[in-house]
């Protein structure tokens, strides 16, 4: 059913998208600013590229695409629905060039997703997937490519397809698309998502200027860990170090992976920090490099800090804390069992939950499974 | 003249009193263990590995299976975590309710405990009256959650299910009947000398050696260190209710006994508050978007379970899937010390030893 159609489309797409992509670029720096910055801003940006769709839809239209116009139209000032969907479009359309030029749209497009196969006709969306997915690799935007050939395919099933996408190529691109779409789909259903992604931008944005505004309760302390360690060890030591806003403002130090264990030793034994107790070690493979967290606290203090390390992925090889902490005696077994991080000085490192003959680390995102029968 | 020699005693993975799947190595010489060397991983069901594909709303049934003696608090630690990151405010009765299923979890935990505990050491009846009074509290959990032991009940931004209505009611009328019963148990068991005799100066370590091998909860409490995440950096709303930290100084298993038992006392001094204070209406849920996401960035934050430190590390990358999931579960860190303990110990004190920790080995093997 959905063979040749495709193919059709498909070719328009590609057309609409060399258009498009300037269109999509400068979209996607506005939108990701707007997207920081306030929803507003986002909310203009899209209502200007809804009337520049609307006027080239108006050009050359179908019958239906005139009704659909008119709602569109009629709904436009009470903002809330239609601003939605347009909004939608618009971030679609960020996504698409933001996952070619810089994968920096990622969030907002699952719920768009979501929709689309709301929509779609099951079978047309898994053809039209197919054949995007295959384009993809030349275009490199699997994401974008993917969600775009879906909401065509449910516009397709809507019938109008043809005059649609020459309209799209011309100017309005894959908004109209991603409209018809969201019209077709419960209108309802369009509007809570909206509202919801509204709220999470709110919080967002809520949450940034507060985070800016008032420095951290644990600023003092950070800089005063800072200061004790570079008097002591020297200002080599230390890779990075930061509040992390997202943990209760944990101050995090990163050491240099060839200062870890001696930083250790000394957040543990000076005077001034004496964080005697090991609370947490884990491993984390980040596939550009291993990364070993420590959260470390000090009773006599009442105090936390965060340990980071970032270790060779190809070579994961650390300083075993065991000497330090004998509570980093197992946690470490953990890391090395699922991660392959191998930890110097560990008195007994070895496989703590898998069995001796496992092959491979589980938590290694390029973990194939060896036992075809698991 | 007599001559020993030491074997090899395999203790587990099947034994009653190791709780679940634990196996020791044991190198004895006649009855005192030379060695003891823990075997774990036999319930271990990558957890944190399936999470990395699982939405946040869909890892809450799987952290019920971890401590499966106290679900509650493994239920919130991971909403906790990602609520942190997301910043989300709590509408007050679903922290309410929180609590009280938290708190009435903690004395399930802690009277299984309790139960188990002398069982393993020979007393047979205190296992009976405590299974009674923990099976009045899982049937208001169940109430309210529609799950025995695993409740699937909490949610990033509240709770599932309001209580229904006169549950208030049942959990402010336990609150008397446990404090007598409590009673009941202290003249049962605490004052026994037998009782008295096996626990007293067994197993015993220091603050220090607590503080060394990362252990938390009863554990550390034990040796003096009064510290206890609901008071020291209190979540949810701890902070608006009066109780005290249990704390003892002996550092022996009689001691983590005591700690447990007061805790039961406190646990309800919390429940009797929080029951008083319960807000009449109010959502239980605050306005979440549906798909939840953590923003971008990692976090480690960690609560009070009734087995110790409990923590969530969660790293983002702003997916609705956590890029990267681990749990800090306490039973894990404080099963470590355990040869420490056992070396030179008389064999017979192997399960007063094993026992007074407490764990639970869904949680050791995660």
């Amino acid at each position: 059913m959905s063979g040749e159609k495709d193919l059709e489309q498909l070719k328009k797409e590609a057309a609409a998208k060399a258009k498009e992509a300037a269109l999509a670029k400068m979209n996607a720096k506005q939108q990701g600013e707007a997207k920081e910055e306030s929803p507003a801003e986002d909310m203009d940006l899209a209502k200007q590229k809804a009337a520049a769709a609307a006027k080239a839809k108006a050009a050359a239209l179908a019958k239906q695409k005139a009704q659909e116009q008119g709602e569109g139209k009629e709904e436009s000032p009470e903002e809330n629905p239609d601003l939605a969907k347009q909004k939608a479009a618009a971030a679609a359309k960020a996504k698409a060039a933001a996952a070619a030029k810089a994968k920096q749209a990622g969030g907002a497009g699952d719920d768009e997703k979501a929709k689309a196969i709301a929509a779609a006709k099951a079978k047309a969306a898994a053809a039209a997937k197919a054949k995007a997915a295959a384009q993809a690799k030349q275009a490199g935007s699997a994401g974008g490519d993917d969600e775009k050939a879906k909401a065509i395919a449910a516009a397709k099933a809507k019938a109008a397809a043809a005059a649609k996408a020459k309209l799209a190529a011309s100017g309005g691109a894959g908004g109209d698309d991603e409209k018809a779409k969201a019209i077709a789909a419960a209108k309802a259903k369009a509007a809570a998502a909206a509202a919801a992604k509204a709220k999470a931008a709110g919080t967002k944005a809520e949450a940034e200027p507060q985070e800016e505004k008032a420095p951290s309760v644990n600023q003092p302390y950070l800089d005063k860990y800072i200061k004790v360690i570079e008097e002591n060890l020297g200002s080599d030591v230390l890779e990075d170090s930061y509040i992390n806003n997202l943990s209760k403002e944990v101050p995090t130090l990163v050491a240099k992976a060839d200062s870890y264990y001696k930083l250790a030793e000394f957040l543990k034994y000076n005077e001034q920090l004496g964080f005697e107790y090991l609370s947490e070690l884990h491993g984390t493979d980040f596939e550009t490099h291993m990364e070993v967290y420590v959260h470390l606290y000090s009773y006599k203090n009442r105090q936390s800090v965060a340990l980071k390390v970032k270790i060779d992925r190809d070579e994961p090889v650390i300083d075993s804390l065991q000497p330090l902490w004998a509570g980093a005696n197992w946690p470490e077994c953990e890391a090395y069992d699922l991660l392959g991080i191998k930890f110097k000085g560990h008195p007994n490192l070895h496989r703590i939950m898998l069995g001796d003959d496992w092959v491979g680390h589980p938590l290694r995102k390029d973990y194939e499974p060896y036992d075809v029968e698991v | 003249m007599l001559r020993t020699e030491e074997m090899l005693l395999n203790v587990g993975p099947q034994h009653p009193s190791t709780h679940g799947v634990f196996r020791l190595v044991l190198k004895i010489d006649g009855e005192i263990i030379k060695e003891a060397k823990p075997v774990i991983g036999y319930l271990h069901r990558g957890t944190e590995k399936l999470a990395e594909n699982l939405q946040y709303t869909q890892i809450i049934p799987y952290t019920d299976r971890m401590d499966y003696l106290a679900a509650m608090t493994n239920n919130y630690i991971l909403v906790h975590a990602v609520e942190t990151m997301m910043d989300i405010k709590i509408p007050d009765r679903a922290e309410y309710l929180r609590i009280i299923t938290m708190e009435l979890g903690r004395i399930a935990s802690h009277l299984v405990w309790w139960g188990t505990y002398l069982l393993d050491i020979g007393a047979t009846s205190p296992f009976l009256y405590a299974f009674r009074e923990r099976e009045m509290i899982i049937n208001m959990l169940n109430e309210i959650s529609g799950g025995r032991l695993t409740f699937n009940y909490m949610r990033v931004g509240g709770v599932k299910w309001d209580a229904p209505e006169g549950w208030i009611e049942k959990v402010k009328e336990f609150i008397p009947y446990m404090r007598e019963q409590l009673e009941g148990y202290h003249q049962l068991v605490t004052g026994n000398e037998i009782f008295m005799n096996r626990v007293k100066g067994v197993g015993k370590y220091t603050k220090d050696d607590a503080l060394n091998y990362s252990l938390s909860g009863a554990n550390l409490r034990c040796t003096g260190e009064k510290w206890d995440l609901r008071k020291d950096e209190p979540y949810s709303i701890y902070d608006r209710f009066d109780f005290d930290v249990a704390v003892q100084e002996g550092g022996d298993a009689w001691s983590r006994y005591h700690v447990r038992m007061k805790e039961i006392e406190e646990s309800l001094k919390i429940l009797e508050q929080a029951a008083r204070q319960f807000p009449s209406e109010g959502d239980i849920l605050a306005k979440v978007p549906k798909i939840i996401k953590a923003p971008k960035g990692e976090a480690f934050v960690r609560i009070e379970s009734p087995r110790g430190e409990i923590g969530c590390y969660i790293a983002s990358d702003g997916k609705k899937e956590p890029y990267r999931l681990k749990f800090r579960r306490p039973s894990f860190y404080n099963l470590q010390i355990l040869p420490k303990l056992l070396e030179g110990e008389n064999i017979a004190n192997l399960i007063a030893i094993l026992g007074a920790i407490d764990i639970v080995l869904g949680e050791v093997d995660g």
